[in-house]
């Protein structure tokens, strides 16, 4: 291949590697850059502290490598006798300090970034329950629980004879990583979320979004993002909660922010007339319409 | 049994096996009691660490329910933290600090022995609970409220026996700080201790502090299960967050109770087959002492996901990232150790080595979930998981098994066989690493830890890491034959001073080393001490 070529070779793998992470992959090593500004900035400091160990580590490791190999007692190696060096010592206790402070810096600012839910558009209040998740947003009527599909619960059954492989959506497996009713949010828009359970502690993820938060009953925590891209972004729950906790997962269906709107108002006006057909005194009608 | 002791202060008396092992007093007996305890102890928590790795080699349930895969993770979690790895160190720390320090046996022996015949009770309760209605405890080994609440009949088992457990750690830890602070030979100075005793006597104080508040935590956990309280119940006016705090304040300084005692030995060890003395032997000391004070305000980064105010999460983000200064001091003394050495490559060594390596890579990812945004996304992930079976298999195991076979020729008498030695440690080096290393990618590709099943996604590398893990778990029966063959005598007779470059004073006495040493004080020679260094 000439090098133009492998050039192109390598624009079309890392395009499509971009594509291909906003979900889990088969033999994926690294974490997604995800589809916000935060969890790129997660994903940059995450690689800057990575690229800085691999640097101490060849330092440190190709130093104790070589001494192994040069100082052995097989090679006619003979011990020195010193035990000190205050230089040394000075030298690499000062450059850690000025190394953590570059550390500390880039994550400073992103926490700051992240701790700031204040102009929201949109409110979404998520509760955990064993072992599925209850998604409010607030200031409408629209509320439903999301639950893992039935075809990953029927094969994840202990001796079910079913493959996992076999559970997919379109071109993709989604065995344990799909719900009956997905949260659906606009993109390019500040969704503020608060978090909280009903039972036990949970934690709400979905790494494209570049954060997790625990969601413990009698709190209310906060978080937001602002999804740039339309797609499909899969989760799961993140703190032990017992055990089906392996078994809730969290689907993000992010859509234009025309379309969301017109969801949301469709989905609110269903609710409200549902919520007014169960205020009338029960007749067969109203119950049609509940149903 | 007053009496019956009384009758066996007789020093040329030799007692019967069941006065020696169930009643002696003596810290040679007690610290192989230990050491074996502990040994039991690894692999019956491995077991249940590879019907973990069973049910995770394909996705799909195949072997064990959710509840049973919960209560494997719980309970071998607490076998392997109290009963495999800090025995072990108490158990090195019986046999070996008072030949270290010249002291005729531990300060305070009769406790010695209830400290050690504690744990077999308290983990038989533990371990009995796998056999109750309803199942042992499922709610992680952190037993984080309200899901710890949820569980069945063994509840209150489990406290138990950690308050057991626990008493039986404080009594070790006085005992420990009793025997160095004043059994110590004339000219032994504080400052001349070997570095395995300093780590102790710090490790020691550690276990006084934090051992109490972990009771203090289960036991309100009790009372909210039993005796309607409401301490970590939101519902009456308690607060969940409110037992991490108060756990994980116990649980950060237990991380380094369990990998000082580590660094003592890796740093007896390597300069004594690099035949040089220890670098910075008194910057090894303060180092150990400063991890040991910044281990206490550090406990919240285990919970930064929990919502924190800001201001919270970025004052336990710069404390903990501090610690790797002290910690970077430790492993760049150790290389300057090595560097104009005249090193040769005995099993022990290799043991330091690996340490040194593979429990720098988890530190280096110890570092990284330091970092809060980062950790938003590692936290509670095969990455962590990953992380600190570094710092506590390939760290503190390693260091373990480092130390069994640089004591072992003086605890039997003879040399165990070096070529299998070798063979166990590159089997146990390759494969704890395709066990845990493939574990970074997993976390980092999104998959929870504590899940029965994943994605198909996740398959590729869960499978590497149960081959790995059987690997290295069949390993380690290499091991057990290796310790019980020197155990029973076979192999060829050791010197006194077994290794070439060893210096202290428990190269001093014959190997094995006579059931009673030191009974007057040794004459100590600077030159011996601190691997000849004294200058300082």
């Amino acid at each position: 291949m000439t090098p133009r070529r492998v050039l192109a070779a390598l624009a079309i793998l890392a395009l499509t590697a971009v594509q291909a992470q906003a979900n889990p992959e088969p033999w994926q090593l690294n974490m997604s850059p995800g589809v916000t500004e935060t969890s790129r900035m997660v994903y940059d400091i995450h690689m800057l502290i990575l690229w800085i160990c691999v640097v101490i580590g060849v330092l440190v490791f190709g130093a104790m490598g070589y001494a192994i190999l040069k100082f052995r007692k097989s090679k006619g190696a003979v011990p020195a006798k010193w035990s000190h060096n205050t230089t040394a010592e000075i030298i690499w206790t000062v450059i850690p300090v000025l190394i953590l402070v570059g550390m500390a810096w880039p994550a400073t600012n992103t926490l700051i970034h992240m701790a700031d839910t204040d102009d929201a558009e949109l409110t979404v209040k998520i509760t955990g329950y064993q072992w599925l998740w209850r998604y409010e947003y607030v200031g409408t009527d629209v509320n439903f629980v999301s639950k893992l599909d039935r075809d990953s619960d029927r094969t994840r059954m202990l001796g079910s004879g079913l493959n996992p492989a076999d559970v997919r959506t379109g071109d993709q497996n989604t065995y344990l990583l799909n719900v009956d009713n997905p949260l659906v949010l606009p993109t390019g828009t500040k969704v503020r979320f608060v978090i909280t359970a009903n039972d036990v502690i949970h934690a709400w993820w979905v790494p494209v979004l570049g954060w997790k938060q625990d969601a413990i009953p009698g709190f209310i925590n906060e978080a937001w993002t602002r999804i740039d891209t339309p797609g499909t972004y899969r989760g799961q729950c993140a703190e032990l909660c017992g055990k089906d906790h392996g078994f809730m997962p969290i689907v993000v269906e992010a859509v234009p922010r025309e379309q969301f709107d017109a969801w949301l108002a469709q989905k609110d006006a269903e609710a409200k007339a549902a919520a007014t057909a169960a205020n009338v005194p029960a007749t067969g009608d109203a119950l049609a319409v509940v149903q | 049994m007053a009496t019956h002791a009384a009758h066996h202060d007789d020093h040329d008396h030799k007692p019967g096996f069941v006065d020696r092992w169930f009643f002696g007093t003596n810290h040679k007996d007690i610290g192989t009691l230990y050491l074996l305890f502990s040994l039991l102890m690894f692999f019956i928590g491995g077991s249940m660490a590879l019907i973990i790795r069973a049910e995770l080699f394909i996705p799909g349930m195949q072997i064990v329910n959710p509840e049973f895969f919960n209560q494997m993770t719980t309970v071998h979690a607490l076998v392997m933290i109290f009963g495999a790895v800090m025995p072990a160190f108490v158990g090195l720390g019986n046999w070996m600090i008072p030949l270290m320090i010249g002291a005729p046996d531990m300060a305070l022996p009769r406790m010695n022995n209830w400290s050690f015949w504690i744990l077999p009770f308290a983990f038989l309760m533990l371990l009995s609970t796998l056999f109750m209605d309803g199942g042992g405890p499922a709610g992680g080994w952190t037993l984080y409220p309200p899901l710890s609440l949820q569980g069945g009949n063994s509840m209150p088992f489990v406290i138990f026996a950690i308050h057991m457990m626990g008493i039986s750690s404080i009594m070790g830890a006085i005992n420990i700080i009793a025997t160095i602070l004043n059994l110590r030979a004339p000219g032994m100075d504080l400052l001349k201790m070997p570095v395995f005793v300093w780590t102790w006597l710090i490790t020691a104080f550690l276990l006084i502090a934090v051992m109490p508040v972990l009771a203090g935590a289960v036991t309100m956990l009790l009372t909210d299960k039993f005796f309607l309280t409401s301490f970590f119940n939101a519902a009456g006016g308690g607060d969940p967050v409110m037992y991490q705090h108060i756990f994980w304040f116990f649980g950060h300084p237990e991380v380094y109770i369990m990998i000082l005692p580590a660094f003592g030995v890796v740093s007896e060890i390597i300069p004594t087959f690099a035949r040089k003395p220890l670098f910075g032997y008194q910057a090894m000391v303060y180092a150990t002492a400063s991890i040991a004070f910044l281990s206490f305000i550090v406990w919240a980064h285990h919970m930064f996901t929990v919502g924190m105010p800001l201001g919270g999460e970025l004052f336990f983000m710069y404390a903990t990232m501090l610690i790797a200064i002290p910690t970077g001091v430790k492993v760049f003394n150790w290389v300057s150790t090595m560097w104009k050495g005249s090193m040769t490559f005995e099993t022990p060594m290799l043991f330091a080595l690996g340490f040194v390596v593979m429990f720098t890579i988890g530190g280096f990812s110890g570092l990284m979930l330091a970092i809060v945004p980062a950790d938003f996304q590692y936290h509670d992930t095969y990455f962590v998981v990953a992380h600190f079976h570094y710092v506590l298999v390939t760290g503190a195991v390693f260091s373990i098994m480092a130390a069994a076979y640089y004591w072992l020729p003086k605890w039997t008498g003879v040399m165990y066989s070096e070529t299998l030695g070798k063979w166990h440690f590159w089997l146990s080096t390759f494969f704890v690493n395709l066990l845990f290393f493939p574990q970074h990618f997993l976390g980092l590709a999104g998959m929870p830890r504590r899940i029965p099943d994943y994605n198909i996604a996740f398959s590729d590398f869960n499978m590497w890491s149960s081959i790995g893990g059987f690997g290295f778990g069949l390993s380690q029966l290499l091991f057990a034959w290796i310790v019980i063959k020197s155990a029973r005598g076979h192999g060829p007779r050791a010197t006194a001073q077994v290794w070439e470059g060893a210096k202290g004073l428990e190269w001093t006495v014959p190997s094995p080393a006579p059931h009673h040493t030191f009974t007057t004080p040794p004459v100590i020679d600077d030159r011996v001490l601190a691997h000849g260094d004294v200058t300082h």
